[in-house]
């Protein structure tokens, strides 16, 4: 590029004198100035010309000679179909897998939030005891709203469900209740209609919602003339003013599918006055330009410092918690997605060194060809650059093959891995992906080409003469051994990962969760409409119909209604105090437990153990003394004199007392592996019947319900549904999960990093196992000759063979050694990740086991080859050369 | 301006610019203008040149190694520059100057084989 521009630079020069030069001339012969400045310049002829033909000269001096050797390339490659089909398909299962992880990487951690300046979204939730991201009570939104300075636009949501009727079949409904900040700041405009006004924010104020246009398309064929228009929900009208585009990825994954989105103030709960309740609604804002997060948390800080002031009794204790939105959503897989970049950065480097290995074993037939052009005056970086352009030429190859492997790859993925990455949904391959993909070709095919290059290049003319075509190869062995044993080594590396998170999930699944999961089944229940405006005690009738009708189901063990917190599936708490200490000035000063709301046949449905006392039963109702049961943890924590039966606890604000009657055992509610960590792990149960009239109003919009079955029954849960529908056509079940999905989506990150680390160690060990292959098959190759003259002095066949394995072995093992040091360093990021349970990262039994399988593979490797050096015929052999 | 009719002029061969440059420059090095004068001088001023045409064929030359490029001064005390036949461009020059040998005396055999035979 330089020197293009000297030389147009000198070019100008030139001319310039050359005209002057015949200017001067002319006039020494006797023109007039003026008329020989133009001959001059007529005979030079057209200067733009000459300096556009110059130019081309200079520019194409590196394409003709890249075009040239992309031409001769393809033809080295057609020559060798089977290195070119080898050397690609190895390339593309590198290069696809890194396409494939960088995409996920891509669509999660790199693309921006499809929001408008998504930088300045961040989420607010209220920081309390045990949850730095607690629901924040709408008092004190409205408050947060008001006397913040930081924030452009501050809403909250809350999920939740409605049943739609009067529109085809009764539907149950993904919703969201919002306040009127919600869309505009997220910049998402309606397709039809308006956004929420602030007064329709107050509670009670309104009727109105607006709809998803998924719900437009389905119920009202996509109707212009929608807005205004009547619809059911809960049994009651409601008038429809928007129609919102689909669907947001908020941190909150209910906004997937919601269908219908309601003006917080409408949700009909007097709960949503307490300025000391969590009903699950959280924050995000808006920072207004300019204001830093920092800023706006220390904003943050004095208003609810200012509100603990005023309301110490519940807002003592009470934060707010400011993280930037794409961090809330993606933060904790951050690290994990690296972890699996690393991971299969080490596969593509693996599929690397098996390339150069091919390389190089090709380069000893290839000896001749470049001693010859560097004979004919090709200079050494010539050479090396056309060799270049062939190995970059490979690795283009096989990178479009592998950026279609990746597509087929990234969808299979995601398809078996449901919710358990954030913004799944916007993972693909895109034009980054793509560039990327370019460029982790070429620099793979300069990564593998280059020391095979170099190799062939540096041989003089002279040395292959001399050598007769076969010198150096002792060079070129130790070369390809070195390769070897690190491919080895990387191989090893991710083995022991996927060896450690295998025995982590065996480990985890033998963990006891305090409970039986087999044959559990849980839904959703919502009653009939007409219900969600009943008083309590005709919700409690349409309850026990219900329990009743489920229990005389065949095939039905046990059923029990539940709320509030169901294990690993859902959390709820509760705060408490014991009867006779004196009442806590604030919430936050209480105690805390997990708040299981349950019937009677819980414990048998979920297979407790009941430790002391009674479980509930029918008796424990609406009009009888009210009682709980407590977990083992909360009773030795609590009640460390063993003296909890009988004991009476406060719950919440109330002021009556319930009776402690029994203690059950500890579920392990926060998941198989993590439990033991959590602060939060006292438990209380309360019976369903005895909940609330406020409380149970809400019941029958969406309550959870668990039934076991007495074995494994095929349509089970098909009659279950029958008995639904006598009990009530418009009583709808929905969500459906098995008691082992549940378990096992909350071991989902482990087994997808198990799957995948697995699923690269393989293709590492298959690749390993290939390169040690072909560079022991090399060696018996060239050594034909010498094992043939052993043998014919006498050498034994197991003699010959150990010598072959040996070989390999000797290599496989300095892999192990170093794969070992390595692997002690590198999986302790998976301890680190929290992906290790129960085992340590250096756990011997597995590195045993892994260096164990990699010696195995080496050897198997190694015996084809040691086979036919074993079986060389002496004779034959000494013609061979 | 030359001083010959228009018709008697010859349009240069391709690659044949690059041959009477070399053999011009072996007589030692030239800047661009001498190299020009030289050519039209030496052929008579049958070969007409278009004096531009020069450079674009003295830059391919230099990109092939064949002649190389110095800086000096001109007869009249200017910086100019000059250009110098390489050892690969001497080789060069003889190989072509024998192929154009070759193809000439090809070429008048064809188009007079009479004076030929009458010769021999």
């Amino acid at each position: 590029m330089n020197r293009r521009k000297r030389m147009m630079d000198d070019l100008e020069h030139d001319i310039r004198d050359h005209i002057e030069i015949e200017t001067r001339d002319n006039i020494a012969r006797g023109m007039p100035p003026d008329d020989a400045r133009y001959a001059a310049l007529r005979k030079f002829g057209n200067v733009t010309r000459v300096q556009e033909e110059t130019r081309e000269v200079w520019s194409f001096v590196w394409l003709e000679q890249l075009l040239q050797d992309i031409r001769f390339g393809l033809r080295m490659l057609r020559k060798s179909p089977g290195f070119t089909a080898v050397a690609i398909l190895t390339l593309a299962l590198g290069i696809g897998a890194n396409t494939a992880i960088f995409s996920l990487v891509n669509g999660v951690l790199l693309n921006p939030l499809p929001f408008p300046e998504p930088a300045r979204l961040v989420t607010v939730d209220a920081s309390k005891p045990n949850f730095p991201q607690g629901s924040i009570s709408y008092p004190n939104f409205q408050d947060w709203h008001r006397t913040n300075q930081s924030f452009s636009f501050f809403a909250v949501s809350r999920a939740t469900g409605y049943l739609l009727t009067g529109a085809g079949d009764a539907d149950e409904l993904n919703a969201a209740v919002v306040t009127s900040d919600f869309f505009p700041m997220l910049g998402v405009k309606p397709v039809l209609g308006r956004w929420f006004n602030p007064s329709e924010d107050e509670i009670g104020a309104s009727n109105v919602v607006a709809i998803s246009t998924a719900l437009w398309k389905r119920k009202f064929g996509s109707a212009p003339d929608v807005i205004g228009r009547g619809i059911t929900l809960d049994g009651k009208g409601y008038v429809i003013v928007a129609v919102f585009p689909g669907h947001f990825n908020l941190p909150n994954s209910t906004f997937d599918s919601v269908d219908i989105y309601a003006p917080l103030g409408e949700f009909a709960n007097s709960a949503l006055r307490n300025r000391g309740a969590g009903l699950g609604i959280h924050g995000i804002a808006r920072l207004k330009p300019g204001v830093t997060i920092e800023q706006a948390r220390a904003d943050m800080e004095h208003v609810t410092h200012d509100l603990a002031e005023i309301y110490p009794d519940v807002d003592k204790g009470i934060g707010a918690t400011l993280t930037p939105l794409k961090e809330s959503m993606v933060g904790e897989v951050r690290p994990f997605l690296l972890l699996l970049l690393g991971a299969v950065g080490l596969v593509l480097l693996i599929a690397c060194v098996n390339v150069a290995n091919l390389l190089l074993v090709r380069a000893t037939g290839r000896v001749r060809e470049v001693a010859l052009r560097s004979a004919l005056g090709a200079s050494k970086g010539r050479l090396v650059r056309q060799m270049l352009t062939e190995s970059i030429l490979l690795a283009i190859a096989g990178g479009a093959l592998g950026l279609t492997l990746a597509r087929a790859g990234t969808h299979a993925a995601l398809a078996a891995l449901p919710a358990t990455l954030p913004r799944a949904s916007e993972v693909g391959i895109d034009a980054r992906v793509v560039w990327c993909t370019v460029l982790l070709s070429v620099c793979a095919g300069i990564f593998f080409g280059l020391v095979p290059a170099m190799r062939s290049a540096r041989r003089s003319v002279h040395e292959t003469l001399k050598e007769g075509g076969r010198g150096a190869i002792g060079s070129r062995r130790r070369t390809q051994g070195v390769l070897v044993a690190v491919q080895m080594a990387m191989a090893l590396v991710l083995l022991a990962g996927a060896g450690l998170l295998i025995r982590s999930l065996a480990g985890l699944w033998t963990v006891n969760p305090g409970f039986n999961p087999d044959n559990i089944y849980t839904f959703n229940l919502a009653l009939p409409p007409q219900m969600m405006t009943a008083p309590a005690a005709a919700i409690r009738a349409a309850l026990r119909n219900f329990d009743a009708g489920i229990a005389a189901t065949p095939g039905v063990e046990a059923e029990s209604l539940t709320w509030g917190a169901v294990p690993m599936n859902g959390e709820d708490d509760t705060t408490f105090w014991i009867d006779g200490q004196p009442r806590p000035a604030s919430d936050n000063e209480r105690n805390w437990a997990l708040n299981y709301i349950v019937g009677p046949d819980y414990l048998k449905a979920m297979r407790i153990p009941l430790l002391a006392g009674r479980f509930f039963s029918n008796r424990d109702d609406e009009h009888s003394q009210r009682v709980a049961v407590v977990d083992e943890v909360l009773a030795r924590k609590y009640f460390p004199d063993g003296d909890a039966i009988g004991k009476a606890i406060h719950v919440g604000n109330r002021d009556d007392s319930y009776e402690i009657v029994g203690i059950i055992g500890h579920v392990k509610q926060w998941g198989l592996d993590v439990d033991d960590q959590n602060s939060l792990r006292a438990q209380a149960y309360f019976a369903f019947m005895q909940m609330d009239d406020s409380t149970m109003a809400l019941v029958p919009s969406n309550t959870e319900a668990i039934v076991r079955a007495a074995g494994n029954i095929a349509g089970f849960m098909d009659s279950i549904r029958r008995t639904n529908d006598r009990i009530s056509k418009d009583e709808v079940i929905t969500q459906v999960q098995t008691m082992h999905e549940i378990i096992e989506s909350s071991l989902a990150s482990q087994r997808f990093a198990m799957m995948l680390l697995g699923a690269f160690a393989a293709v590492a060990l298959v690749l390993a196992g290939i390169g040690l292959y072909g560079v022991i098959a090399y060696v018996v190759g060239q050594r034909t000759n010498e094992i043939g003259i052993r043998m014919a002095l006498g050498a034994q066949r197991g003699t010959v063979l150990r010598w072959v394995l040996w070989q390999g072995t000797q290599l496989a093992l300095a892999g192990v050694a170093v794969g070992l040091l390595a692997a002690a360093a590198l999986t302790r990021l998976l301890a680190k990740l929290s992906l290790l349970f129960n085992v340590s990262a250096m756990d011997p039994l597995t590195f045993a086991a892994v260096a164990g399988v990699l010696l195995l593979v080496a050897t198997a490797a190694c015996w084809i080859p040691a086979r036919r050096a074993a079986r060389v015929d002496p004779m034959v052999a000494l013609r061979y050369e | 301006m030359s001083t010959k009719e228009q018709k008697e002029r010859i349009e240069l061969l391709q690659g044949t610019l690059d041959l009477l440059i070399l053999r011009t420059l072996i007589l030692g090095p030239t800047h661009g203008h001498a190299i020009a004068k030289a050519i039209e001088f030496n052929s008579d001023e049958v070969l007409q040149v278009e004096q531009g045409s020069l450079y674009p064929a003295l830059h391919r030359l230099i990109k092939r190694e064949w002649i190389s490029v110095e800086e000096g001064t001109s007869e009249n005390n200017r910086r100019a520059k000059f250009y110098r036949l390489t050892a690969k461009g001497r080789r060069q020059l003889k190989l072509e100057t024998s192929k154009w040998d070759k193809l000439a005396g090809a070429i008048a055999r064809i188009l007079r084989p009479a004076e030929q035979e009458g010769k021999s």
